[in-house]
């Protein structure tokens, strides 16, 4: 195989549309297609950035030269263990194929991301989170062992019992350990199809933190939508979405609901086919446009029952950036990026504060900003703390610095307040930064880099930019 | 709006008119990577830049037809000249058959070299480009491709085809800000077309040289004849009808 003479170039974009790449391709299809890729990406010194579904959204799944290996092609769901509820999958099976393989059979993915389209492979080395994070913590918290093809070919099954420092690595690594090619992952039973919502409103970022901690002991999933337009008083007024479980009797119709052909979403969103909602989303998609939208979400009521909830399709509450397919493109030519903050409990109140006001002064305005609460886990490469999570899109604009600027100073605050960053939405963090949050937990992450991929063979777009030494 | 050329690529850089424009970037501060198969040549026009003082000179010997040295070739020089802004397909060979005469392995080298080469070269390179959303890539084609001709069937065959190359890479890369010039240059006064009969409207390379890289310049994707007047040529050319095209010596 002569990877650096023959592969197809591709042109690569992360999901914000805002940073792309040129790469050669690859695409294996079992385990010794993909052992022959590394064995031929090592001979000839090419890097190798692994890529499923493209939904990171920064430079994540970017190669800087080298090779990309496209991995959708290993998507074989392998068994499903019905009595324990865990699926064993390559990592080229989607969110979106989980589901519906274990859904009538009364099972939900405990963990999903806010859409269903990223591969599981993508979604254990980006370690993932969903909108029960402070409750469940992350995608890895529910995977039980999963194998690891190393830079030499060889493949490791790891778990907590089995190379567990590893298995902290793996899980979270962005890819810069090996290739994770086998996962068993453990579902949540569920007696519906559905969940019971409820919509709340708050004022004030204060408000809506209060929301969360009122709600966090029962609410199975908590999310919040806040306007990030809205200053002065209420600064950071918005939406939290209380969903829970049902219980059989709760739902006596819910059986009936995990049939997935009831879950997908309706062909069309206020009367507009979903395939062409984003074009109607593009005359909005400016300062003015997205300042109009976001006050008329914050108070447009939604239709409840007397009770104030409805219920809701896992689906349709779980992939709200589904609903309207190629939404990214409503930020086309020039694309968003996404600035996620996780701050420690005791920090985030007065560090979400000053970062809506920050970006208000300084003309950067977030379309959309998304509220989250989070727990500690294990992994070495974690975003996940005893805190909460701010999620900031940006629209690129003609002037590139200006926004960069305002995503360095967003960096320094998350700094400042004992803050995390996540790979799987960061395009703007430095090297140093990326250091001083992670501490310990990434100098025992690069040792075994240094063991395990020596010649730094697995290295993206993304490393060059926050691992030392990768330039 | 004029587009300044800083770091290009020049294949086909050891004579002609691919020499001729590696020398009028280099002296316009550019750094140009010059490639072809002859290395003494290469060197040579290295040597005329770096003695006319501006711009900067990589030399690398290739062989377009060592397809597979291509893309690791392109790593390398994209690597040592920081990125690309232009990239020139200047490579070449005119083989000509004389009456009765039918030969297979030359028809065979000249798609190699003019065809199959560019297309192994445009594949990085429009990528990279792509990618970017900025770049010019310029094809040296030729009025020859207008029409299949008796002296050179592979020739007129291969020109043909490296016209509709670029055509279609200019509708797929020109949305994404990327710039895709053919030149369907007319005679130039070079190697090519040393003892070939009845040529009129002979132009030094030079003047060929300036000629193109002013129209790469202005930007645009366009698909011109150089000089213009051999566009005049062309459209006769193109709508003389098969039963007098055939007669003709031309």
């Amino acid at each position: 195989m002569a990877l650096a003479a023959r592969a197809p170039w591709r042109v690569l974009e992360g999901f914000g549309g805002a940073q792309r790449a040129a790469a050669r391709i690859a695409a294996p299809r079992d385990l010794e297609g993909l052992r022959r890729a590394l064995h031929a990406a090592r001979e000839e010194r090419l890097t190798v950035t692994l890529r499923g579904a493209g939904r990171s959204y920064g430079d994540a799944a970017l190669a800087a030269g080298g090779v990309a290996l496209d991995m959708t092609g290993m998507n074989r769901v392998l068994a499903w263990d019905e009595a324990e509820g865990v699926a064993t999958v390559e990592p080229g099976v989607t969110i979106e194929q989980l589901w519906r393989t274990i859904l009538p059979h009364g099972f939900w993915p405990t963990v999903v991301p806010g859409t269903m389209f990223p591969t599981l492979g993508g979604c254990v080395a980006m370690n993932v989170h969903g909108k029960n994070a402070w409750r469940v913590g992350p995608i890895g918290d529910h995977v039980r062992a999963l194998d690891l093809m190393t830079a030499d070919g060889a493949v490791r099954t790891l778990s907590r019992t089995q190379e567990p420092e590893l298995f902290r690595a793996a899980i979270g690594g962005a890819g810069w350990l090996g290739v994770v090619t086998r996962i068993e992952i453990e579902a949540k039973r569920v007696a519906s199809g559905r969940l019971r919502v409820t919509p709340l409103r708050t004022r004030t970022l204060r408000g809506m933190f209060e929301l969360f901690e009122a709600r966090s002991g029962a609410a199975d999933y908590l999310v919040g939508w806040v306007d990030a337009f809205a200053r002065g008083p209420q600064l950071g007024r918005g939406l939290v979405h209380d969903a829970r479980y049902l219980a059989a009797a709760e739902d006596p119709d819910g059986r009936a609901w995990l049939d997935p052909a009831r879950q997908d979403l309706p062909p069309s969103v206020l009367g507009v086919p979903r395939s062409l909602a984003w074009r109607a989303m593009k005359p909005f998609s400016n300062d003015p446009g997205m300042r109009f939208v976001n006050a008329l979400k914050w108070r447009l009521p939604e239709r409840t029952g007397r009770d104030g909830s409805y219920l809701e399709t896992h689906v349709a509450f779980a992939f709200l950036l589904d609903y309207v397919p190629g939404w990214r493109r409503a930020y086309d030519p020039r694309g968003f990026i996404q600035v996620q903050l996780f701050l420690p409990d005791a920090a985030a109140r007065q560090g979400f504060e000053r970062a809506l006001t920050l970006c208000q002064q300084r003309g950067t305005v977030p379309y959309l900003a998304v509220f989250k609460r989070h727990r500690e886990d294990e992994f070495l490469i974690s975003h996940g703390l005893d805190g909460w999570s701010l999620a900031l899109d940006f629209p690129v604009p003609p002037d590139r610095d200006r926004l960069w600027a305002t995503a360095r100073e967003l960096t320094a605050l998350t700094l400042d307040h004992g803050g995390r960053f996540y790979p799987a939405k960061d395009s703007v963090v430095d090297a140093n930064s990326f250091a001083r949050s992670l501490g310990d937990r990434l100098t025992r992450f690069l040792a075994l880099r240094r063991t395990l991929d020596p010649d730094a063979l697995f290295t993206t777009a993304q490393a060059r930019r926050l691992l030392p030494g990768c330039d | 709006m004029s587009l300044r050329f800083q770091r290009a690529i020049v294949v086909g850089a050891s004579s002609g008119i691919g020499a001729a424009i590696a020398q009028q970037l280099a002296a316009d501060g550019a750094a140009v990577a010059l490639l072809g198969r002859r290395e003494r040549e290469l060197r040579e026009v290295a040597h005329a830049i770096e003695r006319a003082g501006s711009g900067r000179a990589i030399v690398a010997a290739h062989d377009v037809t060592a397809f597979d040295s291509v893309a690791p070739t392109f790593d390398r020089l994209l690597n040592e000249l920081g990125g690309l802004d232009l990239f020139v397909y200047a490579a070449g060979v005119m083989g000509s058959v004389a009456e009765s005469e039918y030969d297979a392995a030359m028809d065979r080298a000249t798609m190699m070299v003019n065809v199959l080469g560019a297309m192994a070269w445009a594949a990085p390179v429009a990528a990279h480009f792509e990618a970017q959303r900025a770049g010019t890539m310029v094809a040296l084609s030729s009025i020859a491709g207008e029409r299949g001709r008796r002296p050179f069937p592979a020739y007129s065959t291969s020109k043909a085809a490296l016209t509709a190359y670029f055509e279609a890479l200019r509708n797929r890369v020109s949305r994404y800000g990327v710039n895709v010039v053919t030149v369907k240059s007319g005679y130039v006064d070079t190697a090519m077309t040393q003892g070939v009969k009845g040529l009129f409207w002979l132009i030094p390379a030079d003047e060929a040289a300036r000629r193109i890289l002013a129209i790469a310049r202005r930007g645009g994707s366009p698909s011109v004849f150089v000089p213009a007047r051999w566009g005049l040529v062309a459209f006769v050319v193109r709508h003389l009808p098969s039963a007098v095209f055939r007669r003709l010596n031309f």
